[in-house]
């Protein structure tokens, strides 16, 4: 946000730099259950995003004084590697890393039944390999998928989208270019069934007008790609089980002739 | 609508059909959704959502297989593959040890197959060992299996167990927890193992028993 250039970010067929419309997502991939020592973990890819999540517990919260003898806490840890951004980013929190962590658990907790798992932790750890804008919103994504394929019960699988402005038009999911060039940055996630807000931000200026359009477009895109986390876990798990089994089954009695 | 099993997300709507509310729905406005990742059953006029994945939660009476932690003067701490701690008390075990000499019985490191006795409201767990069957563990192998598919793995009134430990000859012990004690020849321990996994792997695939069984003589 606020860099100046003097790329345009939007052509004259009206066309963006990566030749998206503006009203189009950058291609979406997720994938559960990559990691066989977590209780459940999610891979997104989200244009240039590439994102790892996983998910331990509920288990005994330590130190013991962060304890909630009434509910479960949710820890959510977002991390970007030292290779994921064009010039080295230094290991380690920053003050955007702890408030991205802060936003994200409670974005998470409000979807969450804490009060099932009094004096424990959910943690989710949320590693960006690789950044091209709008990492929060594909971390939380990924989050809440890898809480699902971790068996913890919640109201509905938290979802988001990020809107924005660039060259004074109102676009959604920026990439990196527009969020360093443009003017607005609204990254935003719902619980899709109730289409309740959990998390929302803004970075840079919009009118009360453009604000309002931004939220539409970022939650009906959310909507869309809530069913991509969910075709994701189906994939996982209903995977033709049936069918699986039968080719195995085949597979030994032609290995015993 | 088919009710049973189906694969449901958190969030999805269930129409229950005038059947009652189990376990694993959440009610809002008027309709219930499940609130995990699981299968649907229905079961003596209740609805519920068996999970496909996640930890161990007890429930009273359940039989499970415990490892000690911690000694305390009167009791021990045990783990149960939970989010939380189990306890011990000396009353509730068949032995009688002086004050202070616990770990002469159960040491750190030693495993019980014992019953919750009770769950407190502040979930505190009280395992019991005073009934036949339950016992200290010696010897074996333990390995831990999802505790969802503990189930899975004993069968209709225990066919596929059974089954399992008459063609090896393997002593198998279930915890609910989905610790497994197991105990016989190596070769045939490791086979069992195996055996176990493609259960757990497969556990949504209709006609299991069948490829298990399959396996189990091929392996012969």
């Amino acid at each position: 946000m606020g860099m100046q250039s003097d790329i345009k970010l939007i052509d004259e067929n009206g066309l963006r730099i990566d030749g998206r419309k503006p009203d189009e997502l950058r291609p979406i991939k997720i994938e559960v259950g990559v990691l066989n020592r977590a209780d459940g973990s999610a891979y997104i890819e989200w244009g240039g995003n590439k994102i790892l999540a996983a998910v331990y517990g509920p288990r005994e919260a330590f130190p013991k004084h962060t304890q909630n003898p009434s509910r479960a806490i949710v820890n959510a840890r977002y991390n970007m590697a030292a290779f994921s951004v064009d010039e080295r980013k230094r290991p380690g929190p920053d003050r955007r890393a702890i408030e991205i962590s802060k936003v994200i658990s409670e974005a998470l907790e409000a979807s969450i039944f804490v009060e099932q798992f009094p004096r424990t932790s959910i943690d989710v750890y949320i590693e960006v390999l690789q950044a091209d804008a709008g990492t929060r919103i594909a971390g939380l994504t990924a989050a809440s998928v890898a809480l699902a394929d971790a068996g913890i019960p919640m109201k509905d699988l938290v979802v988001g989208c990020a809107a924005g402005k660039i060259d004074g038009k109102i676009v959604l999911d920026l990439n990196k270019e527009e969020d360093n060039y443009g003017e607005a940055d609204l990254p935003l996630a719902i619980i899709p069934r109730t289409q309740e807000i959990v998390l929302m931000q803004m970075d840079g200026n919009m009118t009360r007008e453009e604000v309002r359009q931004a939220i539409e477009m970022a939650k009906k895109a959310a909507l869309f790609i809530s069913n991509l986390q969910k075709e994701a876990l189906r994939a996982k798990y209903e995977k033709g089980e049936i069918q699986k089994a039968e080719e195995n089954l085949n597979a030994e009695v032609n290995k015993g002739e | 609508m088919d009710l049973s099993k189906k694969i449901v997300l958190p969030g999805e709507e269930i129409d229950i059909n005038g059947f009652k509310q189990g376990n694993g729905l959440y009610f809002e406005d008027g309709k219930y959704y499940s609130y995990q990742l699981g299968l649907i059953q229905v079961y003596n006029n209740f609805v519920n959502v068996i999970p496909l994945s996640g930890k161990y939660f007890p429930s009273k009476n359940d039989k499970v297989i415990a490892k000690v932690i911690e000694i305390a003067p009167s009791f021990w701490v045990l783990d149960i593959n939970s989010p939380y701690p189990a306890f011990l008390h000396v009353n509730d075990t068949p032995w009688k040890p002086a004050s202070g000499e616990l770990g002469k019985i159960l040491n750190v490191g030693d495993t019980v197959y014992a019953k919750i006795n009770e769950i407190t409201e502040s979930r505190q767990i009280w395992l019991s060992i005073k009934e036949p069957g339950l016992r200290k563990i010696e010897g074996g192998h333990i390995i831990t299996v999802q505790p969802s598919k503990v189930s899975r793995i004993i069968g209709k009134g225990g066919s596929m167990v059974n089954m399992i430990k008459e063609s090896t000859g393997v002593k198998i012990q279930l915890g609910q927890n989905g610790v497994v004690w197991l105990d016989g020849e190596p070769e045939k321990v490791l086979e069992v193992i195996k055996i176990l996994k493609f259960i757990e792997e497969e556990s949504t695939a209709s006609g299991l028993t069948d490829a298990v069984r399959s396996r189990l003589e091929k392996s012969r």
